[in-house]
């Protein structure tokens, strides 16, 4: 209980730090931030249901669809356009409900087959959206109504608002919200993680039958975790809706759900802090690095050097593919788990935390495998 | 009916094809319970080095090198990156993440060599047709089944009556028994990476042949639709994800030969029907057509 007081003390910083942002950097830092923040409230609901439940899912981007394209069509014309606020709830609300859909093969689906049933999702998700042009506009997607709270616009000028001599455009204004909206994610998983409901999900990860035994309602956890992890992605799709102002089916590929699954491996599985940093490094790192790549040795300026020049854009798809590898080969378990250690050496007279168990039963599906079948040919 | 013999016969060839992508997809989650995110990237290898070398080597001969250099690119990605992590079979998720950050890397420099050309193979089929009773067949569709379906039995003949064959079977029932009883893990793992490179390189081959226009840098994606027919077959079973294979390609071809009558679905729905048909078979049978239900131990 005495570690509780320091514990508030130490997001207080970071908190603060974030709020005061931006009064200093431009709107393209902004922008990188607040698809970072989107994508740490899908990476958190993610790691709820990859990490804690230990049920893999390569879904997510569709559920980010769901919350996107709803709450685009719900405040939207062509939709019945809602006041944008409500249309944002009834987005998540949305996206939870397809989760729930989904529940009866997530329920009986495990593991790598779970994986695969949810790749699924993203296809045929992918084709309905550009099929149903009515709703969702096709192939050229929709733009994004803007966000209105009470009267206040996140636009760039409704009403014009300047805080400290610092105009607040619509970056500033989305900034605000991304971080309310990243707090609410952050306490109510941490909430769900250390309460009754992330034991549970753990157990149910670790051994479903020991779970069952301990009373813990498996298959009803099971679609449980799966339509919380939905409604996150649904908050993390309005947001994005409302940082690109516009949506395109081709965003919500499959590309997009191995970065969700990319992050939340970076970060360290079953964790929120560490899926949120994995969010931050898969999403910020690539945007940054193409930004800079031209200051690299050896990379062409664009538009200079001939065929076969190595440019920006190139240059930093191999570095994010490499230091992908690099982090997993020196710290498999994930920023999460280097920070931990960094953490245990800088202060050895506590003693370091004990090491983290390994979710996610890929292992445990290499056994349904026919029991019997080995026997045939034993020496 | 010429119609329905017609697509029949592509969804065969189609199935054939991904049947050896799919086989590859097995091989490695048998072996080391990675899902392979690189096998695109690997089968894009394979039909760039075979595009590069035709014209030197002859056709066979740049088949020959390109096979055994993805085997190789395969064998060594397991050996230097994944098997250097850690050595715990749990920790497969992060070596599958890990595939993700080399397709990264291999995709970008080919796509970065290949640019917006479509390369030939210079394969000896070309555009030639064969009439078969009331059809005609592309050759290299023809060359496809026959190939497909050796390539294939010969897999199955090693994992039924090889040494390694064996021990693969035993590493993937129980990792710590078979290393009890003396299999060396890593040496099996390598050896199944290669095996599915070099699959992905021949897949590579005729997913680029006529009727398909040539190699682009997107011919790798269609090693995804390999996912759907290897969890169809149920991912454990060698023989499931040839069931697996035959049954997508049936349906893309059905789906896609039928369009005008399926038009309620929207364009294109011959590309996703895969997909649908796989999430009906998991409803029914959730751990594929052929997995066995796993018995669970408390």
């Amino acid at each position: 209980m005495s570690e509780l007081v320091p514990k508030w003390g130490k997001l207080l910083l970071p908190a603060l730090l974030l709020c005061a942002l931006p009064f200093y950097l431009d709107a393209f830092w902004l922008r990188i931030g607040l698809f970072s923040i989107a994508a740490a409230i899908g990476a958190v609901g993610l790691g709820l249901l990859s990490g804690t439940a230990g049920q893999l899912s390569l879904g997510h981007a569709f559920f980010l669809a769901v919350g996107a394209y709803g709450y685009t069509w719900l405040a939207g014309d062509p939709g019945p356009a809602l006041p944008p606020a409500l249309a944002a709830v009834l987005a998540v609300l949305l996206a939870g409900a397809a989760g729930g859909l989904f529940s009866p093969v997530a329920g009986r689906v495990r593991g790598i087959y779970l994986g695969i049933a949810t790749l699924a999702l993203v296809f045929l998700g992918h084709h309905l959206l550009l099929t149903a042009d009515s709703v969702t506009g096709g192939f050229n997607g929709r733009s994004v109504p803007p966000l209105t709270l009470g009267g206040f616009g996140f636009t760039a000028d409704d009403p014009e608002l300047t805080v400290l001599g610092v105009p607040f455009g619509a970056e500033e204004r989305l900034w605000y919200l991304g971080l309310a909206l990243f707090a609410l994610t952050w306490f109510t998983a941490r909430g769900l993680l250390r309460g009754r409901p992330g034991r549970a999900l753990s157990a149910v990860r670790d051994s479903e039958t020991a779970a069952a035994v301990m009373g813990v309602n498996v298959a009803r956890y099971r679609s449980a975790a799966f339509v919380v992890s939905s409604m996150y992605a649904g908050l993390a799709g309005v947001l994005l809706a409302l940082s690109f102002r516009r949506v395109v089916p081709d965003y919500f590929g499959l590309a997009l759900s191995v970065d969700y699954l990319a992050m939340i491996v970076i970060g360290g599985l079953g964790s929120v802090a560490g899926a949120t940093a994995g969010a931050f490094f898969v999403t910020a790192l690539p945007l940054l690095m193409t930004r800079y790549a031209d200051q690299l040795p050896l990379v062409a300026a664009p538009g200079t050097g001939g065929e076969g020049a190595l440019g920006p854009t190139e240059a930093a798809r191999y570095l994010y593919g490499a230091v992908i590898v690099v982090i997993l080969l020196y710290a498999p378990d994930g920023l999460h788990g280097l920070s931990r250690r960094v953490r245990a050496r800088l202060r050895p007279a506590r003693s370091p935390d004990r090491p983290p168990s390994a979710p996610w039963p890929a292992s445990a599906e290499t056994s349904p495998a026919t029991p019997a079948r080995a026997k045939e040919h034993t020496p | 009916m010429t119609t329905l013999l017609d697509t029949l016969l592509n969804g065969l060839a189609l199935g054939a094809v991904y049947a050896l992508v799919a086989l590859g997809f097995v091989v490695i989650f048998k072996a080391s319970g990675v899902l392979n995110f690189a096998h695109g990237s690997l089968l894009l290898l394979g039909g760039y080095l075979v595009a590069v070398l035709h014209d030197d080597l002859g056709f066979a001969g740049a088949l020959a090198v390109a096979v055994l250099t993805t085997a190789a690119v395969a064998g060594a990605l397991d050996r230097l990156l994944l098997q250097r992590g850690d050595p715990d079979p749990k920790a497969a998720h992060v070596q599958t993440i890990v595939t993700i950050g080399v397709d990264i890397i291999l995709v970008t420099d080919l796509s970065r060599r290949i640019g917006g050309d479509l390369l030939t193979l210079g394969d000896p089929w070309g555009d030639a047709v064969t009439g078969l009773g009331p059809v005609t067949v592309a050759d290299s569709r023809l060359a496809a089944i026959v190939v497909s379906t050796v390539v294939i039995a010969g897999v199955f003949a090693l994992f039924r009556f090889t040494p390694w064959g064996l021990s693969l079977r035993a590493a993937a029932e129980d990792v710590e028994a078979a290393a009890l009883m003396g299999v060396r893990l890593s040496r099996v793992r390598m050896l199944a990476w290669c095996l599915a490179g070099a699959l992905a390189a021949l897949a590579a081959v005729f997913l680029a042949a006529f009727p398909a226009p040539g190699l682009e840098r997107t011919t790798g994606q269609i090693a995804l639709k390999a996912f759907p027919a290897a969890i169809l077959g149920g991912m454990a079973s060698p023989p499931g994800a040839l069931a697996g294979s035959l049954l997508i390609g049936l349906t893309e071809a059905l789906v896609a030969g039928y369009q005008s009558e399926l038009h309620v679905l929207g364009e294109g729905f011959g590309d996703v029907a895969p997909y649908a048909v796989m999430v009906v078979v998991l409803l029914v049978r959730p751990t594929g057509l052929f997995g066995a239900k796993g018995a669970v131990r408390v």
